[in-house]
């Protein structure tokens, strides 16, 4: 191919609207059909990922109040237990691996090269063929629902009821291929979050400036890395174990069903912090706004954050107490799973005495913050309490455990989350939500919240297991279940305004300006919604709230080209400029590679040579997707 | 969160002879519960001093103003104090749960061993001997004698189960392939309801048992009449029963001691008529229910492993009144 040497353009060269312009042009997404599909800027990618997620959380919603309405009766036949099983595995699956973990990747695939100031994030094109798999992934699952032949085997897969001789048909292969599609999107975001932190942060933002959101991504983004091998191992010896014959999971044949359990939860636990602590970096992103002051104890709070990482891999007996492991092993892990209370508490007592000093705004996205406090501190204690072995022989498959993961996984990280969408927002759609139906949600959803799971804790200890898909009238459970299931209604009520108000505010919400909180980080020093290349020039920055310490305009690298996709790649610890990356440009390949990966991945579960032919097309697809061809970023 | 301290005194009182770790008739179920309250006590006290805090530092009205001196030094000393409270609770919590472990510790002699085969969905109990004729076993419901040291051998022939009688102690899994212990003591006389708690299918929600504590003597009467084999029907209605059993499937899987039918996958049916309930705590005995159950297994517990055996309604009622009799 002739090398044509197209005239090189800096931004330097240009006046205010002309920079503009070209950079839309170099930066910007084709209209129609083919050209979403080949974007690969990360606020649309993101955008479609937490779209996609909340659809997911709001089906997992329909699950949960089919299941309150099987049990606020006992011996109800509203549902049989065959759909029931399926119901409650839907449930965990689809709000684990479909809803939390992606939901909580998508804010940073939209948030993290914002906040650091660049232009894209790393590995676009990945990031492209991530949101792919994870939908193919999302669909397989709903799909086999629809079908009634959807996993019942609980979202974690014990062997042997979900091995080959107990388990029949394909609905535990489907649950296993519904893993390998989530975590390798999460696997691939993962990877991205930690390139885009360590090379892409704006000049001047060292280590010690970082927001802490995107350090608790980055934290995050190496959970993923370490315990995602975990589940990989699992689920594929699983499928292996299902479909090819062999005993990893056998004992008559010399396999062992713990070690299943051993090796689930090596990945369980950590996933429990995957979606735990990017929760806490919103929080701790989000509380100074609304108080007007800085975070107190940034240095405490990322210490925290990568002291909760490395200690979540150290606590995943604990899902195991039962099992009739060696007491010692036992006390062992009781002890770490109470250590990782001080983590926490750390961060608490930094957050009260940040509102201690500032002067708090009540505004939706505080409302949440505070409803997180209060609502995950009774999540850490029932925290502590099963950390205990002994007290957890008694409550360990009850519905207090049902209660403490809800007031964890609900009151710790849906609630930040929630927060976080009413911050953030106007950011991504350049309107405001309504203060009015907030404030209207937020009460329903916190009320119906702890009216609906609190009283789980009592059940629990009334010696009712989880799972179960009704229960004997003469048990002493009905009325608290009466209760639990109209309770439920209230939280679902809070969370249909909650919808109604982002789908009205994003087509018709008050125009939100730049920076409508006052906040102090570098997404907010762009237009909202930020234009393609996110900032005309790539900001410098001097201390950790920018926006706050320089409140006229900031001082910016220039330098770059426009004419062609170029990002300035910064050093480590100081974030001094090295040099100018150039960074991909928009593809269908991804597109085209996600496809043929997941076609692989379910013809997989019908055939073991699936994986031999169906790598073809997928090798076809790469070779597209890397094919140089010709354009100005191939150059560099 | 409102409801706890007023749900607290209702929970204490927990309800008697009901499935619940809070109301416990035994030394490990006892120990557990002083705990529970322990740990709960210290955990709702550090809440309300946690949300104290929160109130304070939400509504306070004298805000210090930024820069001001001295304000950064007093919420580093509050936050050091606080954490070093975290570590105190936590170093505390975690002692008690030790010496709980350890007053749950190994019993070395228990008085009686029970070996428990769980399987979908249903507890087989085998009170073992050292001679294999004074071996029996019965389904769903063991007796024990009450003040005893009663030992359960752990282990399933399918899925994983989990063995819990909230009332008597904590609970202890059963995995195919191993065996697991656990040791337990009923120091009132009761019956005690026991559920499975690890999910195992499609009925894991009716596999629930009776751990009926008796006195001593008691105890023996039950034991020596569960030990002997099954009494031969005498009444016409009753030996047409058992002919019935015999003739159809129901000894393929069921056995009777003391007659040919020696089936090993269901329930051993040598003294059926003495148990309090049928299905694993599905239903209390009676002839009526027995013959619901018989005529049509799969309605009262759908996905059961018991097919429905079509019968007249002649021969259903001499079945069930044969059943009934098997006491």
């Amino acid at each position: 191919m002739a090398e044509q040497h197209s005239p090189v353009v800096m931004d330097t060269d240009l006046d205010d609207a002309g920079l503009v312009h070209a950079l839309d042009v170099t930066w910007g997404t084709r209209r129609g059909f083919w050209g979403a599909i080949a974007t690969v800027d990360h606020k649309v990618i993101a955008r479609r990922y937490i779209v996609t997620a909340f659809v997911f959380l709001m089906l997992g919603g329909v699950l949960a109040l089919a299941m309150r309405l099987q049990l606020a009766q006992p011996e109800a036949r509203i549902i049989d237990p065959d759909r029931y099983n399926q119901i409650f595995t839907m449930h965990g699956s689809n709000m684990m691996f479909l809803f939390a973990v992606p939901v909580m990747e998508a804010m940073a695939v939209y948030l993290v090269p914002l906040m650091i100031g660049t232009r894209n994030i790393a590995f676009p094109r990945l990031n492209a063929f991530s949101y792919w798999v994870f939908l193919a992934g999302g669909i397989l699952l709903w799909l086999s629902f629809l079908l009634d032949a959807a996993p019942d085997v609980g979202w974690f897969a014990y062997v042997p009821l979900a091995g080959p001789e107990y388990g029949p048909g394909k609905r535990a292969d489907i649950w296993a291929q519904m893993i390998t599609f989530t975590e390798l999107s999460a696997l691939a975001i993962a990877v991205e979050i930690v390139v885009t932190v360590f090379t892409q942060r704006a000049p001047g933002m060292s280590l010690d400036r970082i927001p802490l959101f995107v350090w608790a991504m980055l934290v995050t983004a190496f959970l993923v890395i370490m315990a995602m091998p975990a589940i990989m191992f699992a689920s594929s010896t699983l499928i292996m174990d299902r479909l090819v014959g062999t005993h990893f999971y056998n004992p008559a044949e010399g396999g062992d069903a713990l070690l299943y359990q051993h090796l689930f939860w090596f990945f369980g636990h950590p996933e429990v912090y995957i979606i735990f602590l990017p929760a806490v970096g919103m929080v701790s992103t989000i509380l100074p706004t609304f108080v007007q002051r800085p975070v107190f104890g940034y240095l405490p709070l990322v210490m925290a954050l990568i002291a909760t990482g490395i200690l979540s891999f150290g606590l995943w007996v604990h899902h195991m107490f039962v099992v009739g492991l060696p007491r010692l092993g036992e006390s062992f892990f009781t002890a770490s799973s109470m250590a990782i209370a001080l983590p926490a508490g750390i961060q608490i007592f930094c957050w009260l005495a940040t509102i201690w000093a500032g002067r708090p705004i009540f505004k939706v996205p505080m409302l949440f913050i505070i409803g997180f406090i209060v609502t995950f501190v009774i999540g850490g204690m029932t925290g502590v309490m099963v950390a205990s072995v002994p007290f957890d022989t008694q409550v360990h498959d009850t519905y207090f455990v049902v209660a403490h993961f809800h007031y964890v996984l609900v009151g710790g990280a849906v609630f930040p989350l929630l927060a976080a969408v009413y911050y953030w927002f106007p950011k991504m759609t350049g309107r405001m939500m309504s203060e009015v139906l907030g404030r209207w949600a937020f009460w329903l959803i916190f009320a119906g919240f702890h009216l609906t799971f609190f009283p789980m804790h009592i059940l629990g200890l009334q010696g009712m297991p989880r799972r179960i898909y009704t229960y004997q009238p003469e048990l002493p459970w009905s009325g608290l279940n009466l209760f639990v299931s109209v309770s439920s209604i209230v939280l679902a009520a809070g969370f249909l305004i909650f919808f109604i108000d982002a789908l009205r505010s994003w087509r018709s919400g008050q125009p939100a300006g730049d920076n409508p909180w006052n906040a102090p980080t570098l997404e907010w020093a762009t237009s909202s919604p930020p234009p393609s290349p996110n900032f005309c020039f790539i900001p410098v920055v001097g201390d950790r709230n920018p926006l706050w310490s320089t409140p006229g305009a900031l001082a910016v690298a220039s330098g770059l080209r426009v004419d062609r996709r170029e990002l300035l790649v910064t050093s480590v610890v100081e974030a001094l400029p090295q040099a100018r990356e150039s960074s991909a440009r928009n593809s269908v390949w991804p597109f085209w590679a996600a496809l043929a990966t997941s076609v692989m991945l379910v013809w997989s579960m019908f055939s073991p040579w699936a994986v031999i032919w169906g790598s073809m097309p997928i090798a076809v697809t790469l070779i597209g997707w890397f094919w140089p061809k010709g354009t100005p970023e191939d150059d560099s | 969160m409102k409801p706890v301290l007023f749900v607290l005194p209702a929970i204490l009182s927990g309800c008697a002879g009901a499935q619940s770790a809070l109301d416990p008739q035994g030394h490990s179920a006892l120990l557990l519960r002083n705990l529970i309250l322990a740990i709960v006590i210290v955990c709702i006290i550090v809440w309300l001093v946690v949300m104290a805090m929160l109130l304070w530092a939400l509504l306070r009205r004298d805000r210090p103003k930024q820069g001001e001196s001295g304000v950064e030094r007093r919420m580093r000393t509050a936050v050091i104090a606080a954490v070093a409270a975290t570590i105190v609770i936590i170093t505390g919590l975690t002692i008690a749960s030790f010496y709980t472990t350890r007053g749950l510790g190994p019993v070395p002699n228990a008085d009686l061993t029970i070996r428990v085969r769980a399987q979908q969905w249903w507890w087989q109990f085998i009170y073992e001997d050292k001679d294999p004729a004074r071996t029996f076993q019965t389904a769903n419901e063991i007796h024990i004698p009450v003040g005893k040291d009663v030992r359960v051998l752990l282990d399933s022939i399918d899925v994983i189960h989990s063995f819990w009688v909230p009332s008597l102690a904590g609970k202890q899994d059963l995995i195919p392939g191993r065996e697991n212990v656990l040791t337990f003591r009923a120091d009132r006389v009761g019956s005690y309801r026991g559920q499975c708690a690890e999910f195992c299918g499609l009925q894991h929600s009716h596999m629930a048992f009776l751990v009926i504590a008796e006195d001593e003597q008691t105890y023996r009467k039950w034991e020596a009449a569960q030990r002997s084999a099954a009494l031969e029907p005498q009444d016409a209605e009753l030996v047409a029963g058992k002919a019935v059993f015999m003739a159809r499937q129901c000894s393929a899987c069921h056995t009777i001691r003391g007659t040919a039918a020696d089936g090993s996958s269901g329930p051993d049916l040598t003294h059926v008529g003495s148990r309090q309930t049928i299905g694993a705590g599905l239903i209390d005995n009676s002839r009526g229910s027995l013959a619901a159950w018989i005529a049509d297994p799969q309605t009262l517990k759908p996905g059961n492993n018991m097919p429905l055996v079509p019968l007249s309604s002649e021969e259903l009622r001499q079945i069930s009144a044969y059943m009934e009799s098997l006491k």
